[in-house]
């Protein structure tokens, strides 16, 4: 079942800097209302240049739910605040941002800012921190509006009215006048949600909207956020690491690692046929009905610094499969088998070949305690060889030791 | 779980193999009921006014009367929402809160009535991982101390362990006992989770409380954490309360599962009974709406909305609490709480109106 080394295809020749080839050819290109190319954001610090996002590819298309999963470190809120234009200045940008054709990134601030919260909405995790805490919802509302558009207070607060109510507040009218804090937390988030669709956004960027809430009232924020979505004709880039919410709410599926995406599907494919280690240990780490009595398959190690990334594939100490050319030349994002899947890893033909992809992190009963030799008892080491345990015990959070 | 008896004694060092050999077997424990038993178990909070003499108001009521027992070698699941009061049960078992009623027995002693001083030898069977693992490790304090530190507090520090029983405890949780010297700010939030659980291991305990052990983490290094606890529970036959919000990861560790909502247990069951056949309502709304990282299942599954938020611990509805928010609440659920009752082996509700069939999760 193992695929062979031998089997593996490189292709070296395409290592180096292929980019723009993210979005899936059936997609109408005159259709996309965002195109990100190339995106790269770093950050000077004392200790050294931090590659934040490494080159981000991506195309959105109307009503359109992208969502961008990744652990943390890996880039993603980093990349959406840069299309937004949310960093601070001392961050450096590179790329293009096309908003239905306009360069974001090359705009002044007056035309950025028009763009942002009028076409572009969002939508963050702690929606207490968000709103501002001493202005009443409706007044916040009614600001949202006001700063884009040339509308009386009285027909402002009117369609502040109409959002509350789209979003699933009771009793709109009067809650108008509540603060923040008179809210509940699932209350705060449909609050958000209206204020980031109140002007009709071409894009919603959602960035871990539901992570802070309980799962029930989680399942009542995406379901609102989807159908206010259909109600405004807006695409969403969904963000989060909670790979349950992204297959609930997603259309496609771009995979980051170590500020890079390294694989592109359908969400359908991406659960099911993964052609890059990373992804197949991301899902052997949830915790499956199929794997009840079972080890979980966790990825070995940490993520690497962004600071001196290793040469290759980022992904590479950690991965199972991973070969010679792997530490010599990083994988581009490639289109494989599949037509608008993509992939960065030399071996995604032998990730293929794998039944259950997963299955390259397995491990036994027993092995997960202590590294001292008498513990080790008979059990061997199919996949995960003995230095990369020793690696998740002994790298620190500096880099490697 | 018997059978695992004999791994229990591998782990200890040669150190700590008098302190070991002094300890019941866990062939006694099976001829006492249980290793630990909480009946009726109520935490009640004063909230008091702003006065001057700062009179108590209110009751914010956290747990109202909740009973379980654990097993060792057992891991029992506590889920349930934020407010639901899980966190606190696990703490009033452990004494750190002193519960307003009810009994906790550990080992057949009452631990309710001891005094702080009669509780200290208890708590060396009795340990607790926090969720935070940032919070919960001393920033001043390299490694090796904050592991020696319950050691030294039950003086065993210098006579039956020394600085060889905290290399030990480091290899245990898959750390490398070289980074001892290390400060907890050097070290990743899973590898900080490990260190917790080698603090918490390092008496030996026969039981661990959970409390979110693995929430703080990212996927795949929580897959690595819940690993080790199972196989640290293989070997040394702890009984473990796992407290989370988090369903997949309850089923996937758990044998039996408790739900509570708003201070009571509304439903407790072997496992795959609770994820198959939950009968109560919120058991049922809690399954549908946790998301299953499977797109196919995702689109096909019905999905139960509830309605509202839960309502306030210092004012809860009367008769059944998720009355206000069923779709199945009728007038006997405001006039009359429905008692925890047993409907199949080891599977109670307290529901007047349990669902029946399969959950479908």
């Amino acid at each position: 079942m193992r695929p062979t080394k031998e089997s593996a295809t490189v292709s070296t020749s395409q290592a180096s800097g292929v980019v723009g080839e993210v979005v899936p050819p059936p997609l109408d290109p005159t259709t996309e209302i965002l195109r990100v190319e190339d995106l790269t954001v770093r950050f000077p610090t004392d200790d050294g240049m931090v590659h934040a996002v490494r080159g981000v590819s991506y195309a959105l298309h109307p009503r359109e739910v992208l969502g961008i999963v990744g652990e943390s470190g890996s880039g993603k809120s980093v990349s959406s605040m840069a299309v937004m234009g949310l960093l601070p200045r001392s961050a450096k940008i590179g790329g293009r941002v096309l908003f239905r054709g306009d360069d974001v990134l090359r705009m002044r601030p007056d035309q950025q800012r028009s763009l942002r919260g009028r076409k572009i909405g969002m939508i963050f995790q702690d929606a207490m921190t968000a709103l501002n805490p001493v202005l009443s919802i409706g007044a916040q509302l009614v600001e949202a509006v006001r700063s884009h558009e040339h509308i009386s207070h009285t027909a402002a607060l009117l369609r502040a009215q109409e959002m509350l109510d789209l979003v699933g507040i009771p009793q709109a009218k009067d809650r108008l006048r509540s603060y923040p804090h008179e809210f509940s937390g699932g209350m705060r988030q449909r609050a958000m949600i209206a204020m980031a669709v109140i002007n009709r956004p071409d894009v919603i960027f959602a960035d871990e909207p539901t992570t802070a809430l309980d799962v029930t009232v989680q399942a009542q924020i995406l379901d609102t956020l989807l159908a206010v979505k259909d109600e405004v004709d807006a695409a969403i880039v969904f963000i989060t690491h909670d790979l349950g919410v992204i297959a609930s709410v997603a259309d496609r599926v771009l995979v980051m690692y170590a500020g890079k995406p390294v694989e592109t599907a359908g969400v359908d494919e991406i659960f099911a046929e993964p052609r890059m280690p990373y992804t197949a240990g991301l899902l052997g780490s949830m915790p499956t009905v199929d794997l009840i009595g079972e080890r979980l398959r966790p990825i070995q190690g940490t993520p690497p610094s962004l600071i001196n990334l290793p040469t290759g594939c980022p992904f590479r100490p950690r991965c199972p499969i991973a070969i010679d050319v792997c530490a010599s030349a990083e994988p581009p994002l490639l289109e494989t088998d599949r037509r608008g899947h993509t992939a960065a890893c030399h071996r995604w033909e032998d990730v293929a070949g794998y039944d259950d992809a997963t299955s390259m992190f397995r491990v036994e009963k027993g092995q997960t305690v202590g590294l001292v030799a008498e513990d080790t008892e008979d059990v061997e080491l199919p996949e995960v060889r003995p230095e990369e345990l020793g690696r998740d015990g002994g790298t620190t959070a500096g880099g490697p030791a | 779980m018997s059978s695992d008896s004999t791994v229990t004694s591998t782990v200890t060092s040669t150190a700590t193999s008098t302190a070991t050999s002094t300890r019941s077997t866990p062939a006694d424990l099976t001829a006492a009921p249980h290793l630990l038993q909480v009946d009726d178990l109520v935490m009640n909070f004063p909230v008091r006014g702003g006065g001057l003499f700062r009179r108590t108001v209110g009751q914010v009521q956290a747990v109202s009367g909740v009973s379980f027992s654990v097993d060792a070698g057992e891991t029992l699941g506590i889920v349930g929402e934020s407010g639901c009061g899980k966190s606190t049960t696990g703490r009033a078992v452990l004494q750190l809160h002193k519960p307003t009623s009810g009994s906790v027995t550990f080992e057949g002693t009452e631990l309710t009535t001891l005094s702080p001083a009669q509780m200290r030898p208890h708590r060396r069977d009795l340990q607790i991982v926090f969720q935070d693992p940032y919070a919960s490790l001393n920033p001043k304090l390299p490694v090796n101390d904050i592991i020696a530190e319950p050691l030294k507090v039950h003086g065993e520090w210098g006579r039956r362990s020394g600085p060889e029983r905290v290399a030990e405890l480091l290899r245990l949780v898959g750390l490398n006992p070289e980074h001892g010297n290390r400060f907890p700010h050097e070290f990743s939030g899973g590898q900080r989770q490990r260190i917790g659980i080698a603090r918490a291991l390092a008496l030996e305990p026969k039981m661990l409380v959970l409390d979110e052990p693995v929430s703080a983490l990212d996927v795949s290094v929580q897959a690595g954490v819940v690993n080790l606890l199972e196989d640290l529970q293989q070997r040394m036959n702890l009984g473990y309360l796992f407290i989370a919000h988090d369903l997949s990861i309850v089923r996937h560790i758990s044998d039996r599962v408790a739900v509570m909502y708003l201070g009571r247990i509304v439903e407790i069951a072997p496992r795959d009974r609770l994820y198959s056949y939950g009968k109560h309502p919120y058991t049922r709304a809690l399954l549908s709406a946790a998301p299953v990282a499977d797109p196919v299942k995702e689109r096909r599954r019905e999905r139960i909305t509830l309605h509202g938020d839960v309502p306030s611990p210092l004012n809860p509805p009367s008769g059944c609490r998720f009355r206000t928010r069923c779709w199945k609440a009728a007038d006997i659920c405001a006039s009359e709480t429905p008692p925890l009752a047993e409907v199949a082996p080891g599977h109670k509700v307290a529901c007047h109106f349990p669902e029946d069939g399969a959950t479908g999760f």
